[in-house]
């Protein structure tokens, strides 16, 4: 009796520190976004203001200037401290570099939740709800895998990744699909140390239209023969649709991408993007509200999923050219599924 | 010495010093020389670079920054810096694309209407330059971020789908195939404008105004330029060709992407310091710009051409930057 008496009054503060602070009678929930402008993040900010207001909490938006920027998300933390928050969702510019700042949200007794991208270590946060990136990666190989084995065309594969910097995202992404299309990947954590002919060459994009157009142009000049091309997302997807066209080569390519984005599934609706795989921010945002409310009503923390290090929130392959042997929806089922 | 002495190089000056000179007089030969010295070693080192069809990308890839990079010319030729050139790029392309599908202007006015927004955001900058008489670097630092954000909020971060605009919106992206040379419109366009302001640069008055009030504001202001009036005159028509920029840049993706060119602020200053256009304002032309221009994207391809690793991709560019530089200053030493 007198533990709840003492575990209540201490939740009554944090309650009253947060009204205090917010003029508001519910507890204070955080989700701090690589950027805002983003369209990823902007999904996943929608789906949290609507899990927000399913669970009764205030919730508290962040985001930093642009990717990388990892200062505002430190000061997104101080002030989420400062406002006596129950917990926040992170996704996190500088995994390593953001520890710190999460060490002392817990010691000011805070759910701390990692959306999207991991934090470094990842026990430094509570839970991480995520795409498995490397799974993502391994659908849209394996589809091409089937579907050059029907066709019985060698490949010829160009690379567009993210940037230079070897990002976990954009190395799993990058690993996952080589492996999924039965290339030997060497090193797991790292891009380009495969010694594969069938690669013809990598380059960066920014994860842009721009990048991937150049990209794709330079690729080309230095081996024409290239008939399939993985790209990091589907913004990179459509540049480099946009440089097979102006060579007269889009009929012969295939483009495979990830993401999920309306204007990417509308890509493969339409015959630019063969397959992509599918993510689910919305997803990630809510289970993150969820967990963190379900933290201030009873202090049970979340659980990863079995044999993963992180709380999967699911991939899904989508495209309108099945493969036997590779589940997939088509990009119907994507339109009413995708983010954006 | 006398003053008319002052630049005649005598018999017995050594090569060094020749050079110099040389340099001083015409500040196009030293990256002329960089840009034909890297396509001569690129095309030894991978044949496919020196073809029709790569040199044609080149120029395709460095259109938009060559673009960007003119007005950013005019600007540092005053002595003035623009970080706000790609921010300015690319509201314009998502107004103007916004004009055209969202809003059911006809293309043209759509068109015309993007332009008036990017002349407009360069007669910002160039009201606090000019009138507030803040430093050009903070003022066009706040407008890079304050454009930025408006284009954020303006799109939703969305992209404007090509398939969605009228055809002269992507007009600038189709090209003309002269044998295996493809050559785009927007290449066409960003070609003739630097014809049009190297002549207006070296033959108008407005030309000889913009060197004087780089050289000395002071000086110019004496000898009865209106140097208010140029600097504002600079950054409007900096602004302008910003937006044609982007609507070259909405025809090179097929659309208009808010996501893009947050890197173009940099690369568009990048261009004309390795043009040899003189940060101390005063010195250097577009000629030389576009001669940047080339230098960046011929490096890019070729390099990646040659299989080098993007990581050094940029090492290599921007130790080109500081080999520009300290030639810069090393001409303006020209012993008087």
């Amino acid at each position: 009796m007198r533990r709840f008496v003492v575990a209540a009054s201490g939740l009554l503060l944090v309650f009253a520190g947060a009204a205090c602070n917010r003029g508001t009678g519910e507890p204070v929930v955080g989700l701090i976004t690589k950027t805002d402008t983003n369209p990823f993040f902007v999904t996943m900010k929608v789906g949290a203001q609507s899990a927000a207001a399913t669970a009764g909490v205030d919730l508290q938006t962040f985001a930093g200037k642009v990717d990388g920027d990892n200062e505002a998300q430190v000061l997104a933390i101080e002030n989420l401290i400062s406002f006596g928050a129950v917990g926040f969702m992170i996704t996190p510019n500088d995994s390593k570099a953001i520890v710190p700042a999460i060490d002392r949200a817990h010691e000011a007794g805070m759910l701390v939740i990692a959306l999207d991208t991991p934090v470094e270590p990842a026990e430094a946060a509570d839970a991480t709800f995520a795409t498995d990136n490397y799974e993502a990666g391994r659908l849209i190989g394996q589809w091409a895998k089937a579907k050059f084995a029907t066709e019985g065309k060698d490949a010829r594969i160009a690379m567009l990744d993210l940037n230079a910097n070897q990002v976990s995202v954009d190395v799993q992404r990058d690993q996952g699909f080589l492996e999924g299309f039965g290339i030997d990947v060497a090193d797991k954590g790292r891009i380009g140390d495969e010694s594969d002919p069938r690669i013809a060459g990598h380059d960066v994009t920014d994860g842009n239209e721009e990048g991937g157009r150049t990209a794709m142009e330079n690729l080309l000049q230095k081996d024409p023969s290239i008939n399939l091309v993985y790209t990091i997302n589907e913004p990179a997807a459509a540049g480099a649709y946009q440089a097979l066209k102006a060579a007269g080569r889009e009929r012969e390519v295939t483009i495979v991408s990830v993401d999920g984005g309306c204007p990417g599934v509308d890509n493969v609706a339409g015959g630019v993007i063969g397959a992509t795989s599918m993510q689910f921010p919305i997803k990630m945002a809510e289970l993150g509200v969820a967990a963190i409310a379900e933290y201030a009503k009873t202090g049970v923390k979340p659980q990863n999923t079995a044999g993963k290090d992180f709380v999967d929130t699911g991939v899904q392959l989508i495209t309108d050219q099945p493969q036997a042997g590779v589940e997939a929806k088509d990009s119907a089922w994507g339109k009413q599924n995708c983010w954006g | 010495m006398t003053a008319t002495a002052d630049f005649e190089v005598r018999r017995h000056d050594s090569f060094g010093l020749r050079l110099q000179h040389l340099l001083h007089g015409n500040p196009v030969l030293g990256p002329l020389a960089v840009l034909v010295v890297a396509i001569v070693a690129f095309s030894i080192v991978n044949a496919r670079f020196f073809s029709a069809a790569n040199l044609s990308l080149v120029l395709l890839q460095v259109t938009v920054i060559a673009t960007l990079a003119l007005g950013q010319t005019l600007i540092i030729l005053t002595a003035g810096i623009d970080l706000s050139a790609g921010a300015i790029a690319v509201f314009s392309s998502i107004l103007m694309a916004l004009f055209a599908t969202d809003a059911g202007v006809p293309a043209p006015l759509a068109l015309l209407l993007g332009f008036a927004c990017g002349t407009a955001m360069g007669a910002i900058n160039g009201f606090l330059v000019t009138r507030i008489k803040l430093p050009p670097f903070i003022v066009t630092l706040g407008t890079l971020t304050i454009f930025f954000s408006l284009n954020s909020v303006v799109s939703n971060s969305e992209t404007v789908r090509g398939a969605d605009m009228p055809g002269l919106m992507t007009w600038t992206g189709e090209a003309i195939p002269i044998g295996d040379f493809r050559l785009s419109y927007g290449s066409i366009i960003m070609l003739l404008l630097f014809g049009f302001f190297a002549y207006a640069l070296s033959w108008t008055a407005w030309g000889k105004h913009v060197y004087a009030t780089g050289d000395d504001v002071e000086a110019a202001r004496l000898a009865g330029i209106r140097t208010g009036r140029v600097l504002f005159s600079v950054y409007t028509t900096a602004g302008l060709l910003y937006a044609v920029a982007g609507w070259i840049l909405i025809g090179r993706l097929a659309s208009a992407s808010p996501n893009v060119g947050t890197e173009y602020n940099l690369d568009s200053i990048t261009a004309v310091v390795l043009g040899g256009t003189s940060l101390f304002g005063g010195r250097g032309g577009v000629i030389g710009t576009l001669i940047g221009a080339l230098i960046v994207g011929v490096f890019r391809n070729g390099l990646q051409l040659a299989g080098v690793e993007v990581v050094w991709q940029g090492f290599a560019i921007g130790l080109l930057v500081l080999i520009a530089v300290s030639l810069d200053q090393w001409i303006r030493k020209v012993r008087s």
